[in-house]
């Protein structure tokens, strides 16, 4: 049975009238995408100040009156919850999923736009929910973004009577706003494509964030198990997690559970998440590299496997975060293993960008400054991760500053460095206008050469052994006394970092009113989305009719052509030599 | 309105080859309506909320300090002097199964444009639904009140039983409880011809959700009740 292809039913398509409809309750992907990035950048300054907070304390320890212990370890929880889960997975699926997606392969919107405007919506909720935790009585909860149990449920631990419990019934709305959306993303990318949109012809964004939204599906379901289980242990009083204890002197009535498979459940859900967050920026980068390089990605085929080939090994690695928990020796040496084995693709994915930039035109804009800048820093993050995961180098770093430098500068600053570069790279479609460029290169290299004297020197406190989430250290024998003047520098340089990010926000909202007009394509870009016949796109994306795709998203600076790029809905002519056919010639 | 026409999208061709032409195509993947495929994306991610349940249980099953209760004894019911154990959840999976059977002659009626067949067996399904969830709340009410099983303890034995038990059955409940209402709605506009425009392929739809929901109780009945 052949069924009607619903993209071509314009009829369906009512355009919203009303302020109301238009831009508050709409469900236009792009109205959706951009509230989905405002609501997340505004939590984002919100772990940014924490952050900064937590570096005034560990700087310049017994200065600040108002960051006792309690505060510290909520600025540490909240901080890591709010930037993995609240800033960046919304962000990269929950915006720039939702903008590009329809764009990118040609489609009019999302298919079930209304399922689409209830996922911000609940989003936007479980937001609040988070945020309100810091108006509860006793605070957010001061578990640390691992919430493991016992501890996270205790008295002692901060935010232990509201706290944890507005958490995790956060975390439970925000994963059932993720699946409304990732249903919608999947759907529509595997079968909302446009004539000639082969899979083997999407532009490697919307390979990112495809396999990264079935790993979402896949993932999230373990931290919304867990925090239902954790929730009753709270609440109900169940013992799932909860063994018989001892706490302040008195035995609890728990008995029996363990602590070690909320331990599972976390890091089954944790790990895939890093290349949730990981995936879409691996996407994006290509994508700017090839424009700003004008020059095709580097073993197109090879990046899509890579990416997939992440995605599943991802899923038979998350017991690496446990190797202190105990674990039979067996076990460790089959996580190691698979561990190193992610290793290969992501080393395939290093070179093969490299390698986009070898020789090419590279235009050093201010996106591409940042995508450069990406490379720098997954590479580093990327060669700390082959130390911790081999168990025997993993044992004496973990919960050292080893492993707070190492997640930063691979999945914090990295996808933080890409969606700097996509901000900067899709702003002119998004706006109609140009940012500044000379704020955005000032941003750039603030933030760049802030990444390094934040993050660098924290691997030195690694191998000293300053233990990560401490309040203060005290007169600790086997830490030398420079430590802490390493710690302060950090300090000041996390600071400027922070501050520069103004530039940013700045350059943003300046541009919308003052940038100069950006007009169609003002990078030159192959893909689709910079081909609608409106900049910015308007609703339905393609007026009257969808657009046909002819070949693949990198036919860059092909020879004999008549510009140095050309869009994937441009019909392959005879005159242009064979680097764009990559075995998908028109049927 | 337009039909898939594209010369290299041949749906037709069996096995590994027509599955490699499915996934090179342009505009699908897969020869179904997007809410279709939506629904089998939702089911695989809903299946390993499911998986992790029920790993988590046997997890804490093994954990557990205290002694595991014996299943067929806690559900075992006397009836007419006679000791019958796991007889009302017997029952109530024989139920179920048999509503996935209406369920399936409903879609296959859908199919063929009899709507009236369509409605009486998606009622009947959603009949067969309500009377599972309602076996499902005497069974609660009989391990609380008569039993003393609590989330938190059970005279029984290990604590995790009783979290389990409630946590487990509670979420498949509700799923069950779900079902019941969205088939309610799907036979009412089955019934007032609402459909006859788009297709029914909505009835397939729910008929997915509600097979998988009785598959997932055909797992709960063996990891849970029987071992």
């Amino acid at each position: 049975m052949q069924h009607v292809a619903i993209a071509d039913q314009i009829d369906e398509m009512h355009d919203p009238q009303s302020f109301v409809t238009k831009y508050i309750w709409s469900q236009d992907h792009k109205v959706i995408a951009i509230q989905y990035s405002l609501t997340a950048i505004f939590v984002g300054l919100v772990a940014l100040v924490l952050s900064g907070l937590m570096r005034l304390q560990l700087g310049f320890p017994d200065t600040f009156d108002f960051i006792d212990p309690t505060a510290y370890l909520q600025f540490v929880t909240m901080h890591g919850m709010i930037m993995v889960i609240y800033l960046l997975t919304a962000l990269l699926l929950g915006g720039f999923g939702n903008y590009m997606i329809p764009l990118m392969i040609g489609a009019r919107d999302m298919v079930f736009p209304y399922l689409n405007m209830l996922s911000y919506w609940m989003y936007l909720l479980s937001v609040l929910v988070l945020l309100s935790s810091f108006f509860a009585p006793g605070g957010p909860t001061g578990a640390g973004w691992t919430l493991y149990p016992p501890q996270a449920i205790l008295q002692g631990t901060p935010g232990y009577d509201w706290g944890i419990i507005l958490m995790l019934a956060s975390l439970a709305i925000f994963i059932i706003a993720f699946t409304m959306g990732g249903l919608n993303y999947v759907t529509t990318v595997l079968q909302a494509r446009t004539h000639g949109m082969t899979l083997m012809r999407m532009p490697l964004t919307i390979w990112g964030i495809f396999t990264a939204t079935i790993l979402g599906l896949l993932a999230f379901p373990a931290l919304l198990v867990s925090a239902i289980m954790m929730m009753l242990d709270k609440v109900l009083g169940t013992s799932f997690f909860m063994p018989a204890l001892v706490s302040l002197g008195e035995s609890l009535d728990y008995t029996g559970g363990s602590p070690v498979l909320f331990q599972h459940l976390f890091w089954f859900f944790g790990h895939p998440e890093v290349y949730i967050v990981a995936l879409p920026a691996f996407g994006m980068v290509s994508d700017v590299l090839a424009t700003h390089a004008r020059k095709n990605i580097f073993g197109y085929r090879m990046m899509v496997w890579a990416i997939v080939a992440i995605g599943g090994l991802s899923f038979i690695v998350w017991a690496h975060h446990m190797y202190v928990s105990g674990m039979h020796p067996a076990f460790g040496f089959f996580f190691a293993t698979t561990t190193l084995i992610i290793a290969i693709p992501t080393a395939i994915k290093v070179y093969n960008w490299v390698l986009t930039l070898w020789q090419g035109n590279i235009h050093l804009t201010v996106p591409m400054l940042f995508a450069i800048g990406f490379i720098f820093t997954f590479t580093h993050g990327g060669l700390t991760g082959l130390f911790l995961g081999n168990v025997v180098i993993d044992l004496p770093l973990s919960d050292t500053y080893f492993v707070v430098a190492h997640f930063h500068m691979v999945m914090g600053v990295s996808p933080v460095m890409v969606l700097f570069a996509a901000i900067y790279h899709w702003y002119p479609l998004i706006s109609g206008r140009m940012f500044n460029v000379t704020l955005g290169k000032a941003h750039f290299w603030f933030t760049f050469l802030g990444t390094y004297a934040i993050y660098l020197p924290m691997h030195y406190l690694g191998f000293l052994g300053v233990p990560r989430r401490y309040f203060a250290m005290g007169s600790t024998d086997f830490i030398p006394e420079s430590a802490q003047s390493l710690n302060a520098s950090i300090t000041i340089s996390a600071l400027i970092v922070g501050v520069s990010q103004l530039l940013f926000l700045y350059n943003i909202f300046w541009s919308l009113r003052h940038g100069k007009q950006a007009g169609h394509n003002p990078w030159g870009a192959t893909s689709l989305e910079w081909q609608t016949p409106d900049v910015p796109p308007h609703h339905g994306n393609w007026g009257a009719e969808l657009p046909r795709v002819y070949r693949w998203a990198y036919d860059y600076s092909v020879p004999g052509a008549e510009h140095d790029f050309i869009p994937q809905n441009h019909p392959v002519t005879d005159t242009e030599g064979t680097a764009g056919d990559h075995g998908e010639s028109e049927k | 309105m337009t039909l898939q026409t594209d010369k290299s999208t041949d749906y037709t061709q069996p096995g590994v080859a027509g599955m490699v032409s499915d996934w090179s195509s342009d505009r699908q993947a897969f020869d179904m309506p997007w809410g279709k495929l939506m629904m089998w994306i939702f089911l695989l991610s809903d299946t390993f909320i499911f998986s992790v349940f029920l790993t988590g249980y046997m997890n804490v099953r093994l954990s557990a300090t205290d002694s595991w209760p014996l299943t067929s004894e806690v559900f075992a019911l006397e009836i007419a002097g006679t000791h019958m154990p796991l007889v009302l959840i017997a029952i109530m999976t024989f139920i179920l199964i048999t509503s996935s059977g209406t369920m399936a002659m409903a879609v296959n009626y859908a199919y063929r444009g009899d709507k009236r067949k369509t409605f009486l067996l998606m009622a009947a399904t959603a009949a067969l639904g309500a009377s599972f969830v309602g076996m499902q709340a005497f069974e609660w009410t009989k391990l609380i009140v008569e039993e003393g099983v609590r989330p938190w303890s059970n005279p029984m034995g290990a604590a995790q039983f009783g979290s389990t038990f409630f946590m487990i059955t509670g979420f498949h409940g509700l799923h069950v409880t779900a079902g019941v209402i969205y088939l309610s709605i799907v036979a009412r506009k089955v019934g007032r011809g609402d459909y006859d425009r788009k297709g029914y392929v909505i009835v397939e739809i729910a008929g997915l959700y509600w097979h998988f929901v009785d598959l997932v109780w055909v797992f709960i009945f063996a990891f849970f009740y029987l071992w």
